[in-house]
């Protein structure tokens, strides 16, 4: 699809947006709907997009499959240290209220960051996902 | 969304009808096309009426996630995998009354569980009645996030989406293991000397 | 509006009757699994329509709203979303590997196959 001029302008106009917005669906999740969950799919439907458009090379430069793989496994990883974190600070697994003296301030910390954690590794596992079957023939 | 709106609003009913109405056309045109892509194609239409659904039925983050997952991703997936197999349905459906009875079956089973089920919208029902008053009651108080959904998702029940998480990231290894490099390389019958432990 | 007052679990049903018919009659895998998402959304109605609370709304905490429909059934169906996205992925993927192997998507030929 790499002779559509006005498809690879648009999609360069939509794309830092789409990573833009992901990234405020992530963070604001807490307070309005989004969470990890959306903004992990939305990122990769950006990456998707710029795939679809410019190639799976291009995707291949951007994301390598072995980064994106190591940073799946980091997004599992951080969810379930954040489990392990509030084990030290004395509470049992996941329970965040352990990770600060104010309870709902840990609680609130420990959502963040799990959420993050979902975030990146929902976003890498859709990368991966669409890097295989692309570049399938 | 004005707060005085909080009776029953016979609109909302409408466009529920309506939606539901539409979402069964496009499941009908999905299973008869015979034409994989454009029945792709049709299920992320499906989808999206999903997504307006759900936001009818107050679930907004679902709607969010339906119309990034069901209208985006998922129909991409199915295109490539279209791309890979075939893009028609070689064979028409033998012997269709077979199943068409075993679904009917079914669905009037189903049909007469939903009977004792409680009415739409009834807000004594017994799924309202159990830990969602605490979590709508206490759940800012107890996480300082005002999104209920998110609150309950990372913090109430946090251990059952560390294992969703893990679903997905299971997943993501399932198809690099099946179609990755390593074997893309044993179906092209090359030896993989160039690269050391990428054997699936 | 009192016939109304289960038309969504209805609606679900026959989405998954139609998903069901979809599963088992085509001979075609990727349609077979598109068939098994349709099931899979009619459940999603279901759980979604038995959280709605008349008059309520997103349960999203303000201080000008009073009633909220049920919050959990979007928390179980939100993540079964997504995971049902990667489920299917590998469908695909073991849909793509069948391809490879067989040649045809197609059930019928590939039990002929086997068969010889």
């Amino acid at each position: 699809m790499t002779e559509h001029l006005v498809l690879r302008v648009i999609s360069k106009l939509l794309i830092p947006p789409i990573l833009l917005f992901a990234l405020y669906v992530q963070m604001h999740g807490d307070y309005g709907p989004g969470g990890g969950f959306q903004a992990g799919v939305i990122f990769a439907a950006g990456l998707v997009l710029y795939g679809l458009v410019f190639g799976t090379a291009a995707v291949r430069a951007v994301a390598p499959p072995r980064l994106l793989v190591v940073i799946a496994c980091l997004g599992v990883l951080l969810y379930a240290g954040v489990g392990v974190a509030s084990m030290i600070g004395g509470g049992a697994f996941l329970e965040y209220g352990a990770l600060s003296a104010d309870a709902t301030h840990g609680n609130h910390v420990g959502i963040i960051i799990i959420e993050i954690g979902v975030g990146i590794a929902v976003a890498a596992v859709m990368t991966i996902i669409f890097s295989v079957l692309a570049e399938w023939r | 969304m004005d707060p005085q709106a909080q009776g029953p609003r016979a609109i909302d009913i409408y466009v529920d009808i309506l939606l539901l109405v539409l979402l069964v056309a496009a499941a009908l045109v999905v299973v008869t096309l015979r034409n994989l892509l454009a029945a792709a194609l049709v299920l992320g239409i499906y989808s999206l009426i999903m997504a307006a659904l759900w936001v009818v039925l107050d679930a907004v983050d679902v709607a969010f996630t339906e119309a990034a997952v069901g209208a985006g991703v998922t129909t991409v997936f199915m295109l490539l995998a279209i791309a890979a197999t075939g893009r028609h349905e070689k064979i028409a459906h033998r012997r269709p009354w077979l199943p068409i009875l075993a679904s009917l079956a079914v669905g009037g089973l189903m049909i007469f569980g939903t009977l004792d089920l409680p009415a739409f919208g009834d807000p004594q029902a017994p799924a309202q009645q159990h830990v969602a008053p605490h979590y709508l009651e206490q759940g800012e108080a107890e996480t300082g996030v005002p999104n209920i959904v998110t609150a309950v998702l990372a913090s109430y029940r946090g251990f059952d989406t560390l294992g969703e998480v893990t679903v997905i990231f299971t997943a993501g290894i399932g198809v690099l293991l099946m179609l990755g490099v390593a074997s893309r390389r044993r179906r092209a019958g090359e030896s993989d000397d160039d690269d050391t432990g990428d054997r699936s | 509006m009192e016939a109304l007052t289960h038309a969504n679990y209805w609606a679900a049903i026959v989405l998954a009757m139609i998903g069901l018919y979809a599963v088992i009659a085509p001979s075609n895998l990727i349609k077979k699994l598109i068939g098994l998402g349709m099931f899979q959304s009619a459940i999603f109605l279901v759980y979604i329509t038995a959280g709605k609370v008349e008059g309520g709304t997103a349960p999203i905490i303000d201080a000008a709203y009073g009633v909220y429909s049920n919050p959990l059934p979007h928390v179980l169906i939100l993540t079964a979303i997504v995971v049902a996205v990667s489920t299917l992925a590998v469908g695909l993927a073991l849909t793509v590997a069948i391809k490879r192997d067989y040649g045809t998507v197609e059930e019928d030929e590939i039990d002929e196959q086997d068969r010889r």
